[in-house]
């Protein structure tokens, strides 16, 4: 009986032991998997990390650059319309200019034909039809930005030199206000030519943020509408652009963000002329076609610092341009969230 | 029955309905005619491609280094330094995006940090190519005194990251959490959960981010000028200045010899059609499906 019952205790003493070391063991488990887990949040967090450092470090190394151009020059860096590499005098306001028309001359094509790829594959595409589509257009934006340029040079430009310009001067150039604007040599490569290459190219990307946010549209509202006897054009008009006002704006702004920063298509077409005229099918250069062709050509220090100073502008205005983009589509799908 | 037909019939004639019809057929027309325009630019361009292109396709294309004016040449040492470089650079990209991409998703839904970070990736996304091109010439160019292969890796990479990091976030987000909550139920811990479960789930589809990071980079021209310039003559060094298609393009395409200009248009059939199939490939291959 007692050698039993010193049996027992045996056991028992045995078991708790047994249950000691393993919660022991479970115990030295989850502090390395803590570790483990520590470790492995800290080494994802630096890599996330490195896109902002990247960040910094642009406009950084950018501004300090630039900062030899902007002491010379001061503010009038920004206004003055002389660009002289002889004579070491700089001025942004050519460039600037011809990075901003041409890019408005592509959002005033690529909006409305971008909305009409965007109502064809959402409302009038047959499903079937639906994804070859959408890739041909996605492939569009696949095309690199030299292909372009090429393209534009070679194909585009003396096409429209020979066919377009000289019907729209003998039109559009003898109305009273806009005339000028459409005068002058009909050479094709010019900011005009190189505002319509641009907008083939943003087409896709515009195409694309328009289609997903018609997506978003309930299919309640839109039956609604058709129930009430409205057309699909109506439908579109008053219930989808509507809905989605905000993506749509967030859309061209991302277009514009892409069609700002554009370099070898435009640096292909655009001329590559250091003047402002009136006439879009003058040459001109923009301040990413001024960079390719110069920077590594530059001599003197000035020089260098300047293209520098023009690289920060170009970042400067495309930040703001896409980070608005961005805001706005924010707000859309938050609005989505919402429901 | 009777009044229905004639209200149907009175209505075919109302001038507001007849005008609402018109409205309609208009835009529907403009609309498909805008699908017409995108779907005739992209037929032009590749049209063009191939009339130019093909003729410049032959075996010495892939034997002969670029010329000089005059004589017969090829590409071999741009297909080397482009291949080269967009190796190089996917193979910096590639963990670095795919890392940042696991930290959005698994700690950067309700932080500060991760919404910065995510809003910030999405700005580098659409950034200009050839502000990074000048950032790298001021970090790598200026400091080593030279233009090099390394230098134009680096601004490859700096392109490609952001592309790499915004896929796999999304795809991650894909993965149900319930799949998460049974591997969490087994005790794993979260580092375990997010490679082995999250990720696995979803790696076709960051597969395909990969391959539209090197779709991107391969064509990408104005970050190369100033930082791995070209080099005539075959190199496999990359501290040296080195070829790559996109230049090569870019040079002999505005020069006034035919014969190069003739390379130049060889060169961009091989970068258009290599581009648009990695496109097409990571659009059907390893097109993601939503994990079950």
């Amino acid at each position: 009986m007692s050698a039993n019952s010193a049996a027992v205790a045996d056991e028992a003493a045995k078991q708790a032991f047994l249950d000691e070391a393993s919660y022991v063991k479970l115990r030295s488990t989850m502090r390395t998997q803590r570790i483990q887990d520590f470790v492995f949040h800290k080494v994802t967090m630096l890599f996330a990390a490195s896109v902002l450092v990247v960040l910094v470090g642009i406009i950084v190394s950018l501004a300090i650059s630039a900062a030899p151009a902007f002491r010379e020059f001061g503010p009038s860096f920004l206004s003055s319309a002389e660009w002289d590499p002889v004579n070491d005098k700089f001025g942004a306001l050519i460039a600037i200019t011809g990075t901003l028309t041409t890019s408005i001359i592509a959002l005033l094509f690529a909006v409305p034909i971008s909305f009409g790829i965007a109502l064809f594959l959402t409302e009038i595409c047959p499903a079937w039809l639906r994804r070859p589509m959408g890739t041909a257009v996605e492939l569009l934006a696949g095309v690199p930005s030299i292909i372009y340029g090429i393209w534009g040079l070679f194909v585009f430009a003396p096409l429209f030199g020979d066919v377009v310009q000289p019907l729209l001067k003998k039109t559009l150039g003898l109305l009273p206000v806009v005339g000028p604007l459409f005068q002058g040599p009909t050479m094709g490569l010019g900011i005009l030519c190189a505002g319509i290459i641009l907008a083939v190219m943003v087409i896709p990307f515009i195409a694309s943020v328009m289609r997903d946010v018609f997506e978003t549209v309930p299919t309640v509202l839109k039956e609604s509408a058709y129930g009430l006897g409205c057309t699909k054009w109506e439908v579109v008009r008053k219930i989808v652009l509507p809905y989605t006002r905000t993506g749509v704006v967030g859309g061209v702004m991302l277009g514009l963000g892409r069609a700002l920063g554009e370099t070898m298509a435009v640096t292909f077409v655009i001329g590559n002329a250091n003047e402002i005229s009136a006439s879009l099918f003058m040459p001109g250069n923009s301040i990413s076609s001024t960079l390719a062709n110069e920077f590594a050509e530059a001599s003197s220090a000035l020089h260098v610092s300047s293209l520098f100073a023009l690289g920060l502008i170009l970042f400067a205005i495309t930040f703001v341009v896409l980070s608005a983009a961005k805001l706005m589509l924010l707000g859309m799908s938050r609005k989505e969230g919402a429901k | 029955m009777n009044t229905a037909v004639n209200s149907a019939g009175k209505a075919a004639v109302n001038p507001v309905y007849r005008r609402r019809l018109l409205g309609h057929r208009i835009g529907i027309t403009l609309s498909v005619l805008a699908m017409a325009i995108g779907l005739g630019f992209l037929a032009w361009i590749l049209f063009t491609l191939l009339v130019n292109g093909f003729g410049a396709l032959s075996g010495k294309l892939f034997v002969l280094d670029t010329p000089a004016p005059g004589s017969e040449g090829g590409l071999r040492n741009a297909i080397v330094g482009s291949l080269l470089m967009v190796g190089l650079s996917t193979a910096i990209s590639t963990p670095v995006g795919i890392l940042a991409g696991i930290y959005l998703a698994e700690y950067g839904q309700n932080s500060k940090f991760g919404a910065v970070t995510r809003f910030v990736t999405d700005i580098m996304l659409s950034a200009p190519s050839i502000v990074i091109g000048l950032f790298v010439y001021a970090l790598c160019v200026v400091r080593f005194h030279h233009y090099s292969g390394y230098a134009g890796s680096v601004a490859l990479a700096l392109i490609a990251i952001p592309v790499v990091v915004r896929t796999t976030d999304n795809m991650l987000h894909l993965v149900p959490n319930s799949l998460l909550e049974a591997a969490f139920a087994l005790g794993a811990p979260r580092w375990k959960v997010a490679l082995l479960v999250r990720l696995r789930a979803v790696k076709a589809g960051v597969v395909t981010g990969l391959l539209l990071a090197v779709a991107r980079i391969s064509g990408e021209t104005a970050p190369l000028l100033f930082t791995a310039l070209n080099n005539q003559f075959f190199s496999m060094d990359m501290t040296q200045p080195m070829a790559n298609l996109p230049v090569v393009i870019y040079r002999f395409a505005l020069s006034p010899y035919a014969d190069w200009q003739a390379i130049a248009w060889g060169a961009a059939l091989l970068v258009t059609f290599s581009v648009l199939a990695l496109n097409i490939l990571s659009r059907t291959v390893f097109r993601q499906k939503a994990p079950q």
